[in-house]
């Protein structure tokens, strides 16, 4: 076969091998109980080589998998050990600062054999329903509230399950069929993976993939090199204040472009909180690789060599650097952050080229719904439920069009459907509707927020977990645009309420989120007169 | 009616390029094909009915009905050709079909552009009213308003009017209450009211799918007048039946009401055209692949019924991608669709990697080959190089092929960026294309929990039988059928559909808390409402009822469809349904979960006509090889190299007669490639069996 033609060939496997981690990751959205998985697509899935460098990865709803999992294989072949991985393995852990950032979520790491031969391993992320602790809240003071700890450990050893591990579970989260259910499902879908692994390789009549994975890692770090090299060399520095637990973050970024690499470091960003709203570096790197990523080389597929090229720190005990213990459950909401971050220093060195800032980090809420106690309505049981919800603000205009109402960024998360949201609990949902006015003014508009009514049904209570920013800090517009509105969270009576933290809702009362707009782009002097005149029928903008 | 005793029937297709148009009578069809006349596209069916007719030698008033399956209906939607149209919401959701489900279908593009809303904000009008998930009235819906709004949407001069409020699957008072205000009013106005058009629950799925019924409804509704008039014009006196969605046949009344129903017929079509043959061959596991010009459609069609589904996505705005469309929930074949076809188009990524499609070149300017100034290669171009494709023989002689220019795009195009000379490129173009159809399928199949191995693939449309074989050594299949007239396929299968309607309602029922009555009432709404549609066209029939309960574990997102008996149910009915469900959840996922209560979400029933007893055969076995002294150099995707393969005319063909591949089977319309990999068998009714021959020197062992 002529080099051409394998080179035709290697492209065909490395579009099976992206089609493989893609139905790896459909196996685990099917069988999932966990809401954030189904519904949102909180999961990732990958196939490694040998030395536990990422060949391929699923793109699924959450940019924040990216790159954190990709590190995550390395770390297990080290705590498991060379000579004690053996077929049907599987390894688990939800470690923070080796995972994906927070307990919350389960990663399974399983190595693949082919004809004895260990060949690569396969893993996946997924959130899940529950892990002990507090519950998903940003209110810990450590990460030992915030629920159990698996440490790099086997889940399965030859095939056969570590019980103890089940009991300890099955002791230790709410929800822990769920949970366990979970966990089979991912260990089941790194099964998937295999058997379309060696689909492919008895198609194409190889016993390995090191071949393969090393022309993708040459292509892709090629592409990657390639759009470096076309930008200026130079540092570039940005900081963006947002509203932390209690007192505002100041996050810090100097991206240094230097020829074959992107530095980026968070030097200068605040200290690490007392509550949980803080970041393992992990993380924090996940979301800045996005950030690049979608703005410089969006089409290159995630792996381990189209990601090297960029370098992240952040100085240990910083937010972005945050050290065990600290708390981290709700990570996502600064980790969302990062991004925007990210395209004010691109925006220094490319004019032009990115979105202003948006509302950011999702307004996610985790209701949890109580009886009142007495006043229930003949023939109506009383109901307990957990409701977890998300919501999106507006994203920033971009240089050439409006910003998105209502629509996650950087977050690729979908909704749920407020009907099936109110079968979940005893919740009723007055109103979730675009708030007028809310985008940045400019001469491209940022995208509106939303206004999300919640009120608990008749004879309920309910107590919920902020975690919503922008309330303060809202989103800055770029060249001219302006600020887009910021956040607030109330009572139907006014009554102020904390962006951040457990709250209550009594049986009387209703709960006002307004989600924060996006920041426009561009002086609004430059409107086109016809974009006004339809923002003013429409109402996007108040009259 | 009837000619010489025997029935007539007329199948006609609309789609984007042609309108295909079919007489069956006594067994024989006859077929035309004309250029759709998008003006007045009921223009091209008068004139396609009077040519088959002619053909035929049958007069147009011996015809006993004309059959229509249609893209106008999506072609409306994808281009905003809709009435002027008013949404009356529930007070606090009147964006709903604009916020979506809040997602970006596409993370890695700081710049998509979301679809607009079928109805914009300033069209979109709320009452303070509200029903709760259990169908309680929370806030009464107040009649002064109600009334106020609708003096101002009538002076508006609003076309058509959609009425979507949250819960309605639940409670449809409210609804019908602003109905019958707005009749009142306004007789003549169409209305829409998401509790009949699509009583499922979630929000933004009903909302949209009444939306643009309501949008569709005057210029569908005009269409079909215009058509029934002008075919009665033309001599026919027969009922027009339509062909929907779900793959069934309904009035034309039934049509103008909910013409939402008619999205995707076309392709629904061709799914019933391959269960037929998977009918007659008794085939229980099948996937349809239809490649045209510019998509490939390919659905599963398990014990000779295509795959349903209660929601798809039509006009989607961004490379075909999920999220990208507008939602629209009604019972539907499931099919999955890419942008890969022959006129694809091929370009070079940042990573020196060949991608192929979406955009295509159509039929204008068409790949290069084609001569009329088309520059960029296509697939159809690496077909012509590879020599699947005869210059000179393409669309029965009547366009002579430029190998000049395909030779060109492609060098161009991609082949000297990546070193590839042509005969590389070509193959390179078609591995890609190739892969990506395998790779839908697979995914498609792993949704569903299924294994493609053990599947028969039925093949038509003009480029699959180009595509089949290669297809299936992607995949595994060792059974692959080319039908004749895969041209017209959908048009054939319109014919072979049943008066069918498929109900779906939300009713969530909590097996620990099973309600018998209630479930008892629901399925007799659904019953009533499926069977009188059948009865609408086939007074004289007793349907064929089967009823399909969506159920999972409390907790989880995703239904699973479990068929469930159609009968009164008492106090034990809940461990009937549990029994259902686990032994349907341990066939798709292996293994089932003790202690979790289970809930039923939605029930779908479907009335039919039954199934007019497919002529059984069983596949032929070889009888006897042919060869053929005619020769051609054809390239072998598995060996990676040109091979010697025999030419063979289809029509020369007769029942048993084998070809072993590497060979071509030409026909006026395609080409069917038998790679090495296969042998072909030609049956009595005209299909061409592909067999792996792996798998045929088996059986003969056997």
């Amino acid at each position: 076969m002529s080099l051409a033609l394998a080179n035709v060939r290697a492209q065909v496997m490395w579009n099976r091998l992206i089609a493989v981690v893609e139905e790896q990751a459909v196996a685990l959205v099917r069988t999932a109980f966990s809401t954030s998985v189904r519904e949102a697509g909180d999961l990732s899935a990958g196939v490694f080589d040998r030395k536990g460098r990422m060949i391929a990865q699923a793109v699924t709803g959450t940019p924040g998998h990216v790159n954190a999992m990709a590190a995550a294989v390395g770390h297990f072949i080290k705590a498991i050990g060379e000579d004690n991985i053996f077929e049907g393995d599987a390894y688990i852990t939800n470690d923070p600062w080796l995972g994906t950032g927070h307990l919350h979520d389960l990663t399974v790491v399983s190595p693949s054999f082919r004809k004895g031969k260990l060949i690569g391993y396969f893993a996946c992320t997924a959130h899940v329903v529950d892990v002990g602790g507090r519950g998903f809240g940003p209110d810990a003071n450590e990460v030992y509230e915030e629920g159990i700890c698996i440490p790099i450990m086997k889940f399965a050893e030859r095939g056969k399950v570590n019980r103890d591990l089940v009991n300890i579970l099955h002791n230790n989260v709410r929800e822990s069929k769920q949970v366990v259910g979970d966990i089979y499902s991912l260990a089941a879908c790194n099964e998937t993976g295999h058997r379309r692994l060696f689909d492919m390789l008895d198609e194409f009549g190889i016993d390995d993939i090191d071949t393969l994975a090393e022309f993708i890692f040459e292509r892709s770090l090629a592409a990657t090199i390639e759009r470096i090299k076309a930008l200026p060399n130079g540092t570039y520095r940005n900081s963006m204040r947002v509203d932390g637990y209690g007192s505002p973050i100041d996050m810090v970024v100097a991206m240094t472009v230097k020829d074959e690499e992107i530095l980026v470091d968070f030097d200068g960003t605040s200290s690490q909180s007392p509550r949980g709203i803080n970041v393992p570096l992990i993380y924090t790197t996940a979301y800045a690789a996005y950030g690049l990523k979608v703005a410089l080389a969006p089409e290159i597929p995630n792996n381990w060599a189209s990601l090297e090229p960029f370098k992240v720190s952040a100085p240990p005990g910083c937010i972005l650097n945050a050290q065990r213990p600290a708390a981290v459950a709700v990570r996502h909401v600064l980790g969302h952050f990062v991004p925007d971050v990210i395209l004010g220093a691109i925006h220094t060195m490319l004019p032009g080229h990115v979105p202003a800032e948006g509302s950011g980090a999702l307004w996610n809420i985790h209701i949890s719904a109580r009886p009142s106690g007495g006043n229930l309505p003949p023939g109506m049981a009383a109901q307990r439920a957990e409701v977890l919800m998300f919501n999106s603000g507006g994203s920033g205009a971009r240089p050439n069009q409006d910003g998105m109402g209502a629509t996650a960024f950087p977050s690729g998360v979908h909704t749920m459907s407020i009907e099936a949201t109110e079968h979940v609990g005893p919740v009723i949902f007055w109103r979730k509707e675009l708030r007028d006015g809310s985008g940045g003014a400019g001469k491209f508009r940022g995208g509106l927020g939303q206004i999300v009514e919640i009120a608990p049904a008749k004879g309920h209570e309910f107590y919920f977990n902020a975690m919503f920013d922008r309330i303060d800090n809202p989103a800055r517009g770029r060249a001219g645009g302006e600020t887009g509105a910021p956040g607030n969270v109330s009572l139907d009576d006014g009554t102020k309420l904390n962006g951040k933290g457990r709250q209550h809702v009594p049986e009387s009362r209703r709960l006002i989120l307004q989600a924060p707009g996006g920041g426009g782009y561009g002086a609004p002097s430059e409107r086109a007169p016809e974009d006004t005149a339809r923002d003013k029928a429409r109402n996007y903008v108040k009259s | 009616m009837a000619h010489k005793g025997q029935q007539v029937r007329v199948g006609a297709d609309i789609g984007g390029t042609f309108t295909d148009v079919v007489l069956e009578t006594g067994g024989n069809l006859h077929s035309t094909k004309l250029l759709t006349t998008h003006g007045a596209p009921e223009q091209a069916i008068v004139e396609g009915v009077t040519q088959v007719a002619k053909q035929a030698g049958v007069l147009p008033s011996e015809i006993d009905s004309v059959i229509h399956g249609t893209t106008l209906a999506t072609n409306a939607l994808i281009e905003r050709r809709g009435a002027k149209t008013a949404l009356i919401t529930t007070k606090g959701f009147r964006d709903v079909v604009e916020m979506r489900t809040e997602n970006r279908f596409e993370l890695y593009d700081l710049n998509i552009v979301l679809p607009p809303p079928l109805i914009s904000r300033e069209h979109r009008f709320v009452l303070d009213e509200r029903i709760d998930a259990g169908g309680n009235v929370l806030k009464s819906l107040d009649a002064r308003e109600a009334e106020a709004l609708i003096d101002r949407i009538l002076a508006a001069g609003y076309e058509s009017v959609a009425v979507g409020l949250i819960h309605s699957y639940a409670n449809d008072a409210h609804e019908r209450l602003i109905r019958d205000i707005l009749k009142k009013k306004r007789p003549e106005l169409p209305v829409s009211i998401s509790s009949e058009v699509s009583p499922q629950m979630r929000e933004f799925q009903r909302f949209n799918t009444v939306s643009a019924n309501a949008y569709v409804q005057p210029v569908m509704a005009s269409y079909l007048k215009r058509l029934t008039g002008g075919l009665e014009s033309a001599g026919v006196r027969c009922p027009v039946y339509i062909m929907h969605s779900g793959g069934g046949i309904i009035t034309v009344e039934s049509a103008i009401a909910f013409p939402v129903r008619l999205l995707e017929s076309g392709p629904a079509g061709g799914a019933i055209f391959a269960a037929d043959i998977a009918a007659r061959y008794g085939l229980d596991r099948v996937l349809s692949y239809d490649m045209g010009g510019t998509t490939a459609k390919i659905c599963l069609i398990e014990q000779q019924t295509p795959k349903t589904a209660k929601t798809f996505e039509v006009a989607r705005t961004y490379r075909f991608k999920k999220g990208s469309g507008m939602p629209i929930s009604i019972p539907v074949i499931e099919m999955v669709e890419i942008g890969a076809g022959g006129g694809s188009i091929a370009t070079v990524d940042s990573m020196r990697q060949i991608r192929v499609g979406p955009e295509s070149a159509g039929s204008e300017p068409g790949p290069a080959c084609y001569g009329r100034g088309g520059t960029k290669p296509t697939v159809t171009d690496a077909d012509l190089i590879l020599g699947r494709i005869d210059a000179d023989a393409f669309a029965g002689g009547s366009i002579k092929l430029a190998t000049k220019e395909s030779e060109k795009a492609l060098t161009t195009g991609f082949g000297e960026k990546l070193g590839l000379d042509t005969t590389a490129a070509a193959f390179g173009l078609s591995e890609v294309v190739d892969e990506n159809m395998s790779n839908a399928a697979r995914m498609h199949a792993v949704e569903n929990g299924k294994e493609l191995g053990t599947y028969a693939m039925i093949a038509f449309g003009g480029a699959a039988p180009l595509h089949a074989a290669r297809l299936g050594e992607k995949l595994g299949i060792s059974e692959i059928i080319v039908p004749p007239g895969a041209g017209v396929g959908s048009a054939i299968g319109f014919l072979r559909a049943p008066f069918g309607f498929e109900s779906v309602r939300s009713a969530y029922v909590r097996l620990s808390r099973f309600d018998g009555p209630r479930v008892n009432a629901v399925l007799a709404e659904l019953t009533e409402e499926a069977t009188s549609f059948v009865k609408a066209g086939a007074p004289d029939v007793e349907p064929v009822r089967e009823c399909t309960a969506y159920m999972r574990y409390i907790g989880q997102g995703w239904e699973i469809p479990v068929p469930v008996e159609i009968k009164t149910y008492g106090a034990k009915g809940a461990e009937e349904f549990q029994r259902r469900f686990t032994d349907a959840y341990v066939a798709l996922f292996g293994r089932a979960i003790d202690d979790l209560d289970v809930e039923i979400v939605s029930w779908s029933l479907r009335a039919s006509s039954p199934a007019a007893k497919a002529e059984r055969m069983s596949l032929l076995a070889s009888k006897k090889d042919v060869t053929s002294k005619l020769k051609r150099r054809i390239f072998e995707a598995r060996q990676s190299g040109f091979a010697d393969a025999a030419i063979h005319e289809r029509a020369a063909l007769k029942p048993g007669d084998r070809v072993v591949g590497p060979a071509a089977i030409v026909e006026s319309e395609t080409t069917t490639i038998v790679s090495s990999t296969y042998e072909a068998v030609m049956q009595p009714d005209g299909c061409l069996l592909l067999r792996a021959r792996a798998a045929a020197a088996q059986s003969k062992g056997a």
